[in-house]
């Protein structure tokens, strides 16, 4: 439509608005921008405000009182702890068999859960699964066992089974699963399958394929997940024994059911289960450095 | 000099498989052997015994069935019909179920020919089919009943006390009562308790029909009898869930807001003082390890049983957390986007806003995106302990040892709250992602 002899430039546009245009448009652009950023700030905070109010209303003691007493309670622990320090290291030892059960349900939970995850990591890959119409299903099994809270299987396991050590294995085991799988199907998903094939081509079976054919190549990955999760797994096992599932969570119930008088054995526990924690935090991540630089070089 | 070298690296791998093949049976050997240490230490052999496998069998049929209770009362004759035997759920006075028939012989349908008739004085029978009829009467002292010596296993006899556990139903015989379950399949009233008027009207009825109580709207009617459902409690449920994910919201976000400007002070790249950033790490170091359970029971000592005693715990625990990430997050953190906005005259101040946020805010928020989520969980653990929303609720339901349907109810309730939030904060990261490409 437009006239092909017109060789000048349109006498309506001259450079200068052309650039005024561009200027105008990225001005009104970075006001736009600034603006829903404004907005979804503002609807955050408000949410963040209204939320604090709320869950300060429906709390038993309010926000601002409470801050007061924060310290009362270590402190109260703290200061029978000091007078009675000299029976602290007998408690430690009479709390060493809890610690060493919290420690126990954390690794067979870990190493139950992680073989149970990689079983459904290889079930629920495309590629490595034995029946891949069932891989689906895989992902949605592993997906709810992961949603489940260890507290939910764990107190019904404690009605059917009673209290004790096994409840808690089951629970953290079924999340570790559920979780673990997600995370090594996510690895496996990027495996060579150039070994698999290779694998198959001489007639390996299954077994075979997924040990000396994927798992030399995500082994450092899954070890370092699972080291991880052993971590996590303790600090499971201390908040499941606190329902009644044994080890140094119940220990901390009974000596805080207990009140004032118990305190320092309560103290005694808050020492074992922060050293604990620490030391597995440390040690995990240690290894796990040493993990990600071996894979590296 | 070659020949050296192939014996040399042959003797290596030859060493080197020999590790290897000791490694592939010593480690299933010493998970066996710590594997019979634990089947010891936790004494899984006095488990089996302790086992309450009726229990087990209790919640399995409980969960997605409910019983109507049929009680007569020894003393006064009077017949109470009830589901689940709570007085929320009672027959109003004059109604009964339609399997109950008769005036001077009451008779009640089990179903499949199993029927339970009371009869006059304190007697009753009970026709199974494939067995044969079943009498009993209490005389005011015993319970006397027409059963020889084989007793069968599914029958519980005393002289105080009958029990029948048959596939249609339970009759239990006291002194002073006689009581009948039948059970039946799905969860009963739950939308509307029996003292409703739009109990069993179907949702055409309600929304097109006449009006079932005079005073209110349908509609309006229906939504305030099923919200306000005394059994089910569908507005308290609402409210446990919406406190659990606030409890996870708030202690997420808090956390991240208090981590972020103490984030800096932590990475070497921005605080050359390596005290002050040392003693930061060990701040963070010490919130992490102190451990959820322990800031749990401290705060809730001060601040008492509630949502915000969780947040709080979730919000110092993920402060501890978030600083570890962040901090790292900020050591890698390219220095020539600084550059560039420090040359053109910018303070400090200016360029850590212009040169590092945009850099690390898509890939923390991502991270507590991801916490948020895991937190959800964190919360129904924490509310269970500290007394807080849908945890609360659980642990309640199964210490009563008897709503199993509303155990059953609330862990599909916690199974879609979590699936949920990892559905929508996976969404929100995979937005996040591609806005940072784009």
């Amino acid at each position: 439509m437009s006239n092909p002899n017109s060789q000048e430039p349109n006498p309506k546009r001259p450079p200068q608005t052309d650039t005024k245009i561009v200027q105008d448009s990225y001005m009104a652009m970075v006001q736009r921008k600034r603006l829903y950023g404004g907005i979804v700030l503002l609807i955050f905070v408000l949410m963040m405000v209204s939320g604090f109010m709320v869950a300060d209303s429906r709390n038993a003691g309010g926000f601002w009182d409470g801050l007061k007493n924060v310290g009362d309670y270590p402190a109260d622990v703290l200061s029978e702890a000091w007078e009675q320090r000299a029976e602290l290291p007998g408690y430690l030892f009479k709390f060493l068999p809890a610690l060493i059960e919290t420690i126990n349900i954390a690794a067979v939970s870990t190493l139950v859960g992680v073989v149970a995850g990689f079983l459904l990591a290889m079930h629920g890959t495309r590629g490595l699964a034995y029946f891949p119409w069932a891989i689906p299903f895989v992902r949605r099994t592993t997906d709810i066992m992961r949603a489940v809270p260890e507290i939910v299987i764990a107190l019904l396991l404690i009605f059917v089974l009673g209290g004790g050590p096994v409840p808690a294995v089951i629970a953290i085991a079924i999340h570790t699963a559920g979780a673990i799988g997600k995370l090594f199907s996510e690895v496996a998903e990027n495996v060579d399958l150039k070994p698999v094939e290779g694998l198959s081509s001489v007639g390996a079976n299954w077994t075979q394929r997924v040990l000396l054919g994927v798992l030399p190549q995500v082994a450092p990955n899954f070890l370092s997940y699972s080291l991880l999760r052993f971590e996590i797994n303790i600090r499971a096992s201390a908040i499941l024994g606190f329902v009644g599932a044994g080890g140094l969570g119940y220990e901390l119930r009974n000596a805080m059911s207990w009140g004032p008088g118990l305190f320092d054995e309560a103290a005694a526990i808050f020492i074992l289960l922060f050293a604990t924690i620490i030391f597995f935090d440390q040690l995990s991540s240690r290894y796990r450095n040493q993990l990600a630089e071996g894979k590296s070089a | 000099m070659t020949d050296i070298n192939v014996q040399t690296i042959q003797s290596q791998a030859v060493t080197l498989i020999e590790r290897k093949k000791f490694v592939a049976i010593a480690v299933p050997i010493a998970a066996l052997v710590y594997f019979v240490y634990i089947a010891f230490s936790f004494d899984i052999i006095g488990l089996a015994e302790r086992a309450r496998l009726d229990n087990a069998i209790t919640f399995a049929s409980d969960s997605w069935s409910h019983k109507v209770h049929v009680t007569k009362s020894h003393r006064s004759g009077e017949i109470d019909y009830a589901i689940e035997g709570e007085r929320k759920g009672r027959y109003p006075e004059g109604t009964r179920p339609e399997w109950v028939s008769g005036r001077e012989i009451i008779s009640v349908d089990l179903g499949d020919g199993h029927v339970v008739r009371f009869l006059p004085d304190n007697a009753m029978d009970y026709i199974i089919p494939g067995y044969g009829t079943f009498e009993a009467k209490f005389n005011g002292k015993t319970v006397d009943t027409n059963l020889g010596e084989n007793v069968p296993d599914w029958i519980n006899a005393s002289d105080r006390r009958v029990a029948l556990k048959t596939s249609n139903g339970r009759v239990t015989i006291t002194r002073s009562k006689t009581e009948i379950f039948r059970y039946f399949p799905g969860w009963e009233l739950f939308f509307f308790t029996l003292d409703s008027p739009y109990y069993g009207k179907s949702i055409a009825d309600i929304v097109f029909g006449p009006r079932l109580d005079e005073a209110r709207h349908n509609i309006a009617g229906a939504w305030s009898d099923f919200w306000g459902n005394p059994m089910w409690r569908h507005s308290d449920v609402l409210w446990a869930i919406s406190e659990t994910i606030l409890m996870a919201f708030l202690g997420t976000f808090g956390a991240a807001i208090i981590t972020l400007p103490l984030a800096f002070l932590a990475a070497k790249k921005f605080t050359p003082f390596r005290a002050l950033r040392m003693a930061i790490r060990r701040v963070f170091d010490f919130l992490r390890g102190v451990d959820a359970l322990i800031w749990t029971i401290v705060l809730s000592r001060a601040f008492g049983p509630g949502p915000l005693t969780g947040a709080l715990a979730i919000l110092i625990t993920d402060t501890g957390t978030f600083g570890k990430i962040f901090s790292e997050a900020l050591e890698n953190v390219d220095d020539k986007q600084i550059q560039g906005v420090s040359s053109t005259g910018a303070n400090p101040i200016q360029g850590y806003r212009f040169g590092v946020i945009p850099q690390v805010v898509p890939v923390l928020l991502s991270q507590v995106l991801y916490f948020f989520e895991s937190n959800t969980r964190s919360a129904t653990i924490i509310g269970a302990i500290t007394g807080g929303g849908i945890g609360l609720m659980l642990t309640q339901a199964i210490q009563t040892q008897k709503d199993w349907e509303e155990v059953g109810y609330y862990i599909i309730l916690i199974i879609i709250m979590v699936m949920f939030m990892d559905w929508a904060s996976g969404l929100l990261r995979r937005q996040l992602i591609k806005g940072g490409e784009s």
